[in-house]
């Protein structure tokens, strides 16, 4: 079972009766693992509900896989008891850490590129996928400084993670443009760089616009407005090399109402269709 | 730099904004991102998981509340859910809120309406099944209640400034003065939602006689149990007997 190459939304409880009722071109659902680890209650409910409509992937933003601590053992079980009760077309984690020496930060913040971060992230991908049972996808960060004790470039860092545990990639073409704004590096280079049959999904979202201490464009990964345009253009040229993937809509917080987001699944489809 | 590893640094700068830039990073508008986005959401966490305590004091002082809680109390699971659960303690010895005395029992039921939220799901036994039984085997039964069914009781009347701030409700402005008055709480899930109800001190106290074992019978003592039945079948409280 995988992801169909069609549009997806990142499930919003407040989007149940619309998603269902019209759902558009939207074929498929993600979900964040962490919020459906209770023991019951209404979330369990409607996500097993939406499955008999809608292929499922569950994101996790727990795990910590780029962290310099081991994984936390507790919460790899529930990740794992998520994907069992549920059976998701895929799984998918951050090249990023959120927690330190026990304390979560609620944040996916960042880690150096070198010899030694590469594999210790290795080391836990593959214990994930150990856990797991199958591969899953790590997706590429949204970041906002440049790290000095970075000695390796971002995307040869993910080939060759890649390359080391089988994991396949999540490409989010959104965390593209904010990472290479505040980078001052070229959004369309790392498209063109990247390992694209590795992608096994696509992110896109929305950002906000800042600027740093110089006046320098600061652009802030918010998942809080609608797709910006020139993601929308790197999602083509991506679809151009990479051929139709599963393309995810990510809104998640200052919510928009169903046919807003749909708007944006549309859009998403549409692209989809300009390379079949 | 000291010996300290590079996550080390970033995590304390994050922590605690008063911490020099680490590992080599100039400009502390683009760090101020991870700073904002760590306090923000966490107390967003909370001001949604307890929107009545933030209703009760308002923004500037719940954003202080959620700044010292997050000092004292950092998260320590990556369940979100979770990260509530010893504020209703901390608002108890929390000196800038003495002046609402009940605003902690406040937060006990908050809490405890989250919890109940994501209890594990049980069927009800029928109503008419226990209809059905001999006075003497009702008598003779202990009850098994369901996961998410929750007993609180306050010195303050919780329930009533809880009911005022729910949509629909009277909230009698942002600092009410609530009538003094003990408030017993029973709360049911029918479905997915957590439902919480007033008892009588008598009802009570009966209620909580059952809820820790006791048979029908013995709990009968203690109160009529009239009202504690009608509450959990209502609830689909009761998921078997034993």
């Amino acid at each position: 079972m995988v992801l169909p190459p069609r549009p997806g939304v990142g499930f919003k409880p407040q989007h149940y009766a619309g998603l269902t009722g019209d759902p558009g071109p939207v074929e498929w659902v993600e979900v964040h693992a962490e919020n459906y680890m209770g023991d019951g209650g209404r979330a369990l409910a409607q996500l097993a509900s939406l499955q008999d409509r809608f292929a499922l992937s569950v994101h996790g933003v727990g795990l910590s896989i780029g962290g310099e601590g081991r994984l936390d053992a507790d919460h790899l079980s529930r990740v794992k008891r998520v994907c069992e009760r549920f059976g998701p077309a895929s799984f998918s984690e951050h090249l990023a850490w959120s927690t330190h020496e026990g304390v979560f930060f609620n944040d996916l913040l960042p880690l150096p590129y070198r010899e030694d971060t590469l594999a210790r992230t290795a080391a836990h991908v593959q214990e994930v996928q150990e856990a797991l049972a199958r591969p899953i996808l790590i997706e590429n960060p949204s970041v906002y400084v440049t790290l000095p004790a970075s000695e390796m470039d971002e995307i040869d860092f993910l080939t060759e993670l890649a390359a080391r545990t089988g994991c396949g990639l999540l490409l989010d073409v959104n965390n593209v443009l904010v990472s290479a704004t505040n980078r001052q590096t070229d959004p369309l280079d790392y498209i063109d760089r990247f390992p694209h049959a590795l992608v096994g999904e696509i992110h896109l979202g929305g950002h906000a616009v800042d600027a740093d201490e110089r006046g320098a464009p600061l652009l802030i990964d918010d998942h809080a407005h609608p797709v910006a345009p020139q993601v929308w253009a790197l999602l083509d040229r991506t679809l151009a090399l990479a051929g139709p993937r599963p393309v995810l809509i990510e809104w998640d917080n200052d919510l928009p109402d169903w046919p807003a987001l749909r708007a944006e699944a549309t859009r998403a489809g549409a692209a989809l269709d300009r390379v079949r | 730099m000291t010996g300290r590893s590079f996550q080390a640094d970033f995590a304390r700068a994050v922590r605690e904004p008063d911490r020099p830039l680490p590992g080599g990073l100039t400009d502390s508008r683009r760090f101020a991102v991870y700073r904002n986005t760590h306090a923000v959401t966490l107390a967003e966490a909370l001001a949604q998981g307890f929107p009545v305590v933030a209703a009760l004091v308002g923004a500037e002082f719940f954003s202080a509340l959620a700044g010292a809680y997050r000092m004292a109390h950092p998260p320590r699971s990556p369940l979100l859910r979770l990260y509530g659960r010893a504020f209703p303690d901390f608002i108890a010895g929390f000196p800038p809120a003495a002046a609402l005395p009940y605003l902690a029992d406040v937060a006990r039921l908050e809490w405890a309406l989250l919890d109940s939220a994501e209890a594990a799901d049980a069927r009800a036994l029928p109503p008419a099944s226990l209809a059905a039984l001999p006075p003497d085997r009702l008598y003779a039964a202990r009850l098994v209640l369901a996961p998410a069914v929750r007993l609180l009781s306050s010195a303050h009347p919780v329930l009533s400034i809880w009911r005022a701030h729910q949509p629909g409700g009277a909230a009698p402005g942002p600092r009410p003065g609530p009538a003094p008055g003990a408030e017993r709480i029973l709360i049911t899930r029918p479905a997915f939602d957590p439902t919480p109800a007033a008892l009588s001190n008598a009802s009570f106290a009966a209620l909580r006689m059952l809820a820790s074992g006791a048979t029908v019978g013995e709990a009968a003592r203690h109160g009529d149990l009239t009202e504690v039945f009608t509450l959990l079948l209502d609830g689909g409280a009761i998921t078997g007997i034993s």
